[in-house]
């Protein structure tokens, strides 16, 4: 038997500090119902980025308005959206023990706002997407030669090129287009960040599901188009556009 | 430095444990030491496919756990000396599994035998996981039926991706397809997937097709392995897989219909 001294026990955390970029939600009017209507428009503009993003809300604006927003039911609001709150700052004495009623830490107003340009989603802030592209480093393409096999799912910050088959079963996203030489089985959603530019190339169109920057079609909606003909898949006018090639 | 080899599917029911009774039979008979052990924890039927329920003392937990040593668990095979089997516990759950655990079991194992099989349960589960952790060669045991090719799918999928050796960055495991209960009778018929419409979807190298065979049933009901059923086509079968697994070429007997005797004289219809 034997008998452990208290020095021999190991340490079972520690603490560190990191910075995070995470989006900042301003609120412009108390009005619920505006607010519920443009965030639905917004999340369905790029669904797979807003997807349990964490959140913090910014009440500045409204208090130097002297409009009032209860922080529960803005709280409540953008989960019903997926996103996830992480806190709020700038709200007035009332709003800040709400929010720590809810287990909402309250973060101060003077840390920085940098405009999220380059990753917001909306028509007009497209067009600055393009040049911020350009200025930055190339986006990695990914290739890949193997069978992407039921329950694999693959992310490509660019393109994504598949030489081999893509089974039932598994996903395959990327931020650009997505060329596949194989048989597409799978799912492929090509544009996940919003950009409407992006295409799915197939050789051989058997896919469960298509989808360019969230706006998608399902295996039934596909069957006007018959497997082993290559098609090319894009977005015009809210809506998706397959041509033979 | 022995070779592991899993034999696993994803599905149930398919002839994972029949195939690794009839692959380690047919290594140990060709002079390999083998072991065979079965992973499915709580569910063990390789000892009554090999025919020695009636000689199980110590299990796999037992090793894992230092209740017994790997020689007092281990039971040698009455018909072939070079064969070994390692039984499951039938009373534990597969929680009782650990990776260092069954690690420990294989590097020991590895020191004296040339080929160790490893019976996989169905599905992705622990037990799944951790048969094929440490493998080497996976036969993926499919029937030409469409969920057994989609899980099989799935199966794959976790290979290249859990195994000890995707995770290390090694060599990735060698891939084999066995095809089994496949009537080429029904395939013509349009009932059936074809060796082609698996292929189509798994793009893997085929080992061998057992066909649909009553000698399954027969073998397991008196505890012998169906490759020791020398007569059967099953059997046959599964004695060509080993030999295409050891490298010899031996062409595929069992994906044509048998041509009776009127149509081989004149020609089918």
């Amino acid at each position: 038997m034997t008998i452990q001294s208290p020095s021999a026990t190991k340490a079972a955390l520690e603490f560190k500090s990191t910075s995070l970029t995470i989006p900042v939600l301003v609120l412009l009017s108390p009005d619920l119902d505006s607010i519920d209507q443009q965030l639905d428009e917004k999340v369905s503009q790029a669904p797979e980025f807003f997807k349990n993003s964490p959140l913090l809300i910014d009440l500045q604006k409204l208090n130097a308005k002297e409009m009032n927003i209860q922080v529960e039911t803005i709280v409540g609001l953008v989960r019903q959206h997926g996103f996830m709150p992480i806190g709020i700052r700038g709200g007035n004495e009332q709003q800040n023990q709400e929010a720590l009623a809810i287990n909402l830490p309250v973060h101060s107003i003077h840390s920085q706002n940098v405009p999220l340009v380059e990753k917001q989603v909306s028509k007009t802030a497209f067009v600055d997407v393009k040049p911020a592209l350009e200025a930055n480093q190339s986006v990695e393409n990914k290739l890949i030669t193997q069978p992407i096999r039921s329950g694999q799912r693959v992310y490509a910050k660019g393109d994504l090129i598949v030489t081999a088959t893509v089974s039932a079963g598994a996903e395959i996203m990327a931020e650009g287009n997505i060329h596949v030489y194989g048989s597409l089985r799978g799912r492929a959603l090509a544009g996940v960040l919003g950009n409407t530019e992006s295409r799915i190339f197939c050789s051989d169109l058997q896919a469960e599901l298509v989808s360019v920057a969230g706006i998608y079609k399902l295996k039934d909606d596909l069957a006007l188009y018959p497997p082993q003909t290559p098609v090319h898949i894009s977005l015009k006018d809210q809506s998706l556009d397959i041509k033979n090639i | 430095m022995a070779r592991i080899i899993v034999v696993t599917s994803g599905k149930g029911g398919v002839g994972k444990t029949t195939t690794s009774a009839a692959i380690a039979m047919g290594l140990a008979k060709r002079g390999y030491k083998t072991a065979v052990i079965d992973f499915d924890v709580g569910l063990r039927n390789l000892d009554l496919i090999m025919g020695c329920e009636r000689r199980v003392v110590y299990d796999l937990v037992n090793v894992i756990n230092n209740e017994a040593t790997l020689n007092q668990a281990l039971i040698k095979d009455k018909r072939c000396e070079q064969l070994f089997i390692l039984p499951a516990s039938q009373t534990r759950d597969k929680d009782a599994l650990t990776t260092e655990g069954v690690g420990k079991i294989l590097e020991e194992l590895s020191k004296d035998f040339d080929y160790i099989v490893c019976d996989s349960p169905a599905g992705i589960e622990r037990g799944a996981t951790m048969a094929m952790y440490f493998a080497d060669d996976a036969f993926v045991v499919t029937n030409p039926e469409v969920s057994s090719v989609r899980d099989s799918d799935r199966m794959l999928g976790i290979l290249s991706s859990k195994s000890r050796r995707a995770e290390k960055g090694e060599e990735p495991i060698n891939e084999y397809l066995l095809l089994t209960r496949y009537s080429p009778e029904r395939v013509r018929l349009g009932e059936m997937l074809s060796v082609d419409d698996v292929q189509d979807i798994l793009s893997l190298k085929l080992l061998g097709v057992i066909p649909e065979s009553k000698a399954v049933l027969n073998a397991s009901n008196s505890g012998t392995p169906v490759i020791l059923d020398e007569e059967s086509d099953a059997g046959q079968a599964y004695i060509d897989i080993v030999a295409r697994y050891l490298g010899e070429d031996k062409p595929h007997r069992f994906i044509e219909e048998k041509k009776g005797l009127f149509s081989k004289i004149f020609g089918s219809k």
